[in-house]
């Protein structure tokens, strides 16, 4: 049952040949045996997961009517507000704190009937590239127990690659979905921003950050899209229906491309590893086969897309997590002896060194004296770096590109030296400087056995075509299906 | 070559950020932000006068809600998350100063 | 040793003024003053993890009016920033303002001065902000945190220092407070801290022919009007004594903090924080900016009234009323229009102005609402002052008409008949009466006709007798005529 896919075991369900309890205590079944292992949940909710499932079933024999997700057992990333048990964001400053509150997303799972099994781990307000962050527990890759997951929805998609669940939501700041896709052999979007709602995602840089849907499919992330896009009320960057047309993606899917054009950008694929580079190229050969033009472009600023991210992502981290001061909720530090001091101390005490760091860029960068100079330099090279996007979008329908220069790294490796994590987030951030949707598909494997993943970008609120696109390659190629073992 | 950012920079970027941080610590960020400063650097290799700084990318503007009330958490899940609470209020060590800005 | 020594006083301040919206300017919680702690809070205005605001378009808007009674120019281009520090009645640690592109800036409000002229002094700016919560110190040990107050919209105005006196300072004050007032976008209740004022002041000394500017100081948080005008009084002594044993000038020092003490009635030097005033602030990436067009633009202007300083010098000038009685008839918006529509409604400007500023006011302080709101129609008080003017009841009746109208609500026509108070004009009945009064006193006859200085008392005895008789019905100008008739 666990090789089905989202939308699979939702028809089944639907059509009752299996049932979501069924379905709900199987993945149980794998979490108590593979989670001791890869630790992709922070928390897990087996009873209300097995109370939503034995609902859903006994609706379906009812014949009354269910929610596109009916059944289907998901995964949250764990920055993600729920009413159910703890929200940490794999912080140990809120490691007890209970929202009041469920994110838009959430409501919109739970009113699609999906079944929440757990939340997952991630860096630490996912700041980072590796999983490596969070302040809370360890996740492995389960290509190889050796290896991270990427991040920061490390937990997300090693959760869905290890089959802990049958689709995940992560969030994507700088690549944050797409990376950790790529490195655990699974789909991972990141919808253009104001697509979905983040209304309820803990903020790490409000200007980039989008929820989006990690799947075994390209159709299950289409079927994800259906229930998560669309404009709330509550979140003044979510976009209306005049400006993101609400579509039904699963049904787009089906719909023929006549004609497609691809941009790659040599030059600056240049830097990735030649077997990923070798992979990327395989699979832009399927398209060329299936009648893709393909066209050469230069986007010359994407090289800066590092440098103007991590001061703009992190100076508006540094004002998003100041709230975490030990005064309303979240830790606070016993040693306090004055206000200024709980401030202070409970954040010194409960923040892990990756968020300290990029804090104190972040507050660097707005400080009397550098803002011209680091944010607001940074904001102009923004501007340019959209700009190259606009331009290639006038002549393709999408970009191709590696999404990560190597495939999973080992545990430990770059731990210790930040800007080198920095660096490999190359081809993943300027998508979320531009505010455009990327994908990540299965497009081969490495020497040792690691998956590699192939990046499309489209222009904004292009996410139907993006999925139709993507959709294409995996219709032909077998890399989707291949799973990772179980390791135990 | 000259360090991006020194220690003493560090320590008052640290208090403004509210970061009670140890002597390592210090030393340790002043390496890394400095190496990561200077990476950003790069930037300045693009003449950027005349470009429009770029704070969002949303085509929108004009989001505005009407004026009506709504029903607030109540007081006991306002305070079900707070460290230390006195009756109906937050609860904090003596402030002394005067610091609102408002 | 005698010099030459003359001074002037220079202030400029800077007032928050609460906005009386139904709701916060980001969330939905009512604002209401006097509830009980922490129970007008939502996860929005607690700051908490995932909440994102959405602005509240009345608050704009009412900002948008004062601007424009401001005689400021409204930005067509306006935005959002965040302004960063750190204290507990502020839960995110940053407070949603404005910063470089405020909603109004450059204009004036025209403020009167004593001598019954007035004086424009300029606007710099007017922009929208949320308000913080508050802080208890009164519990002991520790201090309390009430969140009520958090994120009530609030207009940030400073003019610039164009104020000499601590009288010219009051009077924007109440300037400000009655126009905002009369434009119904803020109960402006000192007691409640609807105002509140921060004057920042200096001097210009000259001594012998050599100009010498103390240090700016600003006053924090003032909110009644006593404090304002003393402490600016206490400020001005207070720095001349500074300089006059120090010398100390502009520029040997920073701006310096100081608050008033209520009690002592000095202003005390504060205690500045080391790292005070790098606010860094950023564009709030949680918000969209907004546009003003030119059709919203004129339907707010539509919303303009003649403003309290208009009215009351129109009083002035065209009713020839006295520039006390103008300001009181301006005081409130609702007491205005009555006498307004009273005079369009045919009332003689004078005796209408006496009937609402003596019984009218009174009957008010009363019931604690302005005479404006005692529930009367216009045309029924115009009918009483014309009823004075008419001679069918006296100056003196008029009173307990007006206060027997508030209590039943009935005409006053009606109400001058049932109590009796319809003055007697008829020549004929008063003839009579007279005839008998001049035959039962004919020394008092001789006395008039006598001439002399006996005779303009016997005259005015006679007028009393025949009010005595007419049980005080009688028109008294009426009998005057017709004693002049018969006695010469
Ligand atoms: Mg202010
Ligand atoms: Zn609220």
């Amino acid at each position: 049952m666990e090789e089905l896919s989202a939308k699979e075991l939702r028809d089944k369900i639907a059509a009752r040949q299996i049932s979501s309890l069924e379905a709900t205590e199987a993945v149980f079944k794998r979490i108590d045996k593979l989670e001791p292992v890869i630790g992709a949940y922070i928390s897990t909710y087996h009873d209300l997961a097995l109370e939503k499932a034995a609902d859903v079933d006994r609706r379906i024999a009812a014949g009354q009517s269910v929610g596109q997700l009916a059944g289907v057992p998901v995964a949250l990333k764990d920055n993600m507000c729920t009413t159910f048990g703890a929200t940490t964001c794999a912080s140990r400053i809120l490691e007890n704190f209970h929202a009041p509150y469920n994110a838009t997303v959430v409501e919109k799972l739970l009113a699609a009937d999906a079944v929440i099994v757990g939340k997952a781990n991630m860096d630490e307000f996912a700041m980072g590239s590796s999983t490596e962050n969070s302040g809370l527990k360890q996740t492995i890759n389960p290509w190889d127990a050796s290896r991270v997951p990427g991040g920061s929805s490390g937990g997300s998609c090693a959760a869905v690659a290890g089959r802990l669940c049958f689709a995940a939501l992560g969030s994507d700041t700088g690549g944050s979905i797409r990376q950790p896709a790529s490195f655990c052999g699974v789909v991972g979007l990141k919808p253009t921003y104001g697509c979905v709602s983040r209304y309820g995602l803990v903020a790490y840089g409000s200007s980039l950050d989008q929820i989006g849907p990690i799947t075994q499919t390209v159709t299950d992330s289409a079927l994800m899209m259906n229930v998560i896009a669309g404009h709330d009320p509550a979140d003044s960057t979510s976009v209306d229906e005049n400006i993101s047309p609400v579509f039904d993606y699963l049904e787009k899917l089906y719909e023929p491309l006549d004609k497609l054009t691809i941009a790659i950008v040599p030059q600056f694929a240049a830097g990735a590893d030649r077997q990923v580079q070798k992979a990327i190229t395989e699979a832009i050969d399927v398209y060329k086969k299936l009648g893709a033009e393909i066209i050469e472009v230069n986007m010359p600023h994407l090289d800066y897309a590092i440098a103007a991210y991590y001061l703009i992502a992190t100076a508006e981290a540094s004002s998003n997590l100041a709230r975490y001061d030990g005064v309303h909720y979240g830790h606070r530090s016993e040693k306090a002896e004055d206000y200024i001091e709980v401030y202070s101390k409970s954040r010194a005490e409960a923040f892990g060194k990756e968020v300290k760091r990029r804090i104190m860029l972040g507050t660097y960068a707005l400080s009397s004296g550098y803002y011209d100079a680091y944010y607001l330099k940074a904001l102009k090279v923004r501007n340019l770096i959209r700009a190259d996007f606009t331009g290639v979008f006038e002549k393709c329908d999408c970009i191709m590109m590696p999404v990560s220069p190597t495939t999973a790294f080992k545990i430990g490796e770059k731990v210790d030296d930040p800007l080198t994590m920095y660096l490999s987030d190359i081809y993943t951030i300027a998508a979320n400087l531009a505010g455009i949707p990327g994908i990540s598909v299965p497009c081969g494997f490495d020497d040792n056995n690691l998956p590699i993943g192939l990046q499309i970008l489209a222009p904004a609120f292009g996410e139907d075509k993006l999925l139709r696109i993507a959709r294409m390659f995996e219709n032909q190629t077998d890399w989707h299906k291949r799973k990772a073992p179980d390791i135990s | 070559m000259a360090k991006k950012i020194d220690q003493n920079q560090v320590i008052k970027v640290a208090k403004l950020s509210r970061l009670d941080l140890t002597e390592d610590e210090v030393q340790e960020f002043t390496g890394q932000l400095s190496a990561i400063l200077d990476y950003v650097e790069k930037m300045n290799e693009l003449d950027t006068a005349g470009v429009e700084p770029l704070a969002h990318c949303l085509p929108v503007s004009n989001v505005l809600r009407e004026d009506s009330a709504k029903e607030s958490l109540g007081t006991e899940k306002v305070l079900a998350n707070a460290p230390q609470r006195d009756d109906e209020f937050f609860k904090v060590p003596k402030i002394l100063d005067d610091g609102s800005g408002a | 040793m005698s010099s030459d020594l003359h001074y002037k006083l220079i202030v400029g301040l800077e007032i928050h003024v609460q906005l009386c919206t139904k709701s916060k300017m980001f969330c939905g919680c009512a604002v209401e003053f006097g509830q009980k702690p922490n129970s007008r809070v939502c996860p929005v205005c607690l700051g908490m993890p995932g909440v994102l605001p959405v602005m509240n378009k009345q608050a704009f808007e009412y900002a948008v009016l004062v601007g424009l009674a401001l005689n400021c120019e409204i930005a067509q281009f306006t935005k959002w920033d965040r302004k960063s520090y750190y204290y507990p009645d502020l839960p995110k640690n940053y407070q949603i303002s404005q910063y470089d592109l405020p909603l109004s800036a450059n204009g004036y409000i025209e403020i009167p001065l004593e001598s019954g002229k007035t004086k424009n002094i300029s606007i710099i700016r007017a922009h929208l902000e949320e308000d913080a919560g508050k802080n208890l110190h009164t519990a002991g040990n520790f201090s309390q945190v009430d969140l009520n107050r958090t994120g009530t919209p609030l207009l940030e105005i400073v003019t610039e220092p164009d104020m000499n006196s601590a009288a010219e300072v009051r009077a924007l004050a109440v300037e400000l407070q009655r126009m905002v007032r009369f434009l119904g976008v803020s109960e402006a209740d000192m007691q409640k801290g609807h105002m509140r004022f921060e004057p920042n002041i200096n001097l210009i000394i000259t001594r012998d022919g050599t100009e010498y500017r103390t240090p700016i100081v600003e006053i924090k948080n003032l909110n009644s009007f006593r404090a304002l005008e003393r402490s600016v009084d206490y400020e001005q002594a207070r720095q001349l004594d500074e300089f006059l044993e120090n010398g100390v000038v502009m520029g040997m020092g920073n701006k310096t903090t100081r608050g008033w003490d209520d009690e002592k009635e000095i202003t005390v030097l504060q205690r500045e924080k080391e790292e005070a005033h790098d606010y860094r602030y950023f564009p709030d990436p949680d918000l969209v900016p907004v546009k003003m067009t030119p059709q919203w633009l004129s339907e707010i202007q539509g919303r303009l009234c003649e403003l309290p300083i208009k009215r009351q010098l129109r009083y002035v000038d065209q009713y020839k009323l006295s520039d006390y009685d103008a300001g009181v008839l301006t005081a409130d918006r609702s007491t205005s229009d009555l006498f307004d529509e009273a005079v369009k409604a045919g009332a003689e400007p004078k005796r209408l102005c006496n009937i609402i500023t003596q019984t009218g006011l009174k009957i008010a302080n009363e019931k604690g609402c302005s005479a404006g709101d005692l529930g009367l129609k216009a045309q029924s008080v115009a009918n009483l002052a014309g009823m004075i003017e008419g001679g069918t009841i006296s100056a003196g009746s008029a009173g307990q008409i007006f206060e027997a109208m508030v209590e039943t609500g009935k005409e006053p026509e009606v109400l001058a008949e049932e109590l009796n108070l319809i003055q007697k004009s008829d020549a004929g009945e008063l003839e009579a009466i007279v005839d008998k009064v001049l035959a039962d006193n004919p020394k008092a006859v001789d006395d008039v006709t006598g001439g002399g200085k006996k005779s303009k008392k016997a005259r005015g005895f006679l007028l009393g007798q025949v009010m005595q008789k007419s049980k005080g019905q009688a028109n008294p100008k009426v009998v005057s005529e017709i004693l002049v008739k018969k006695l010469g």
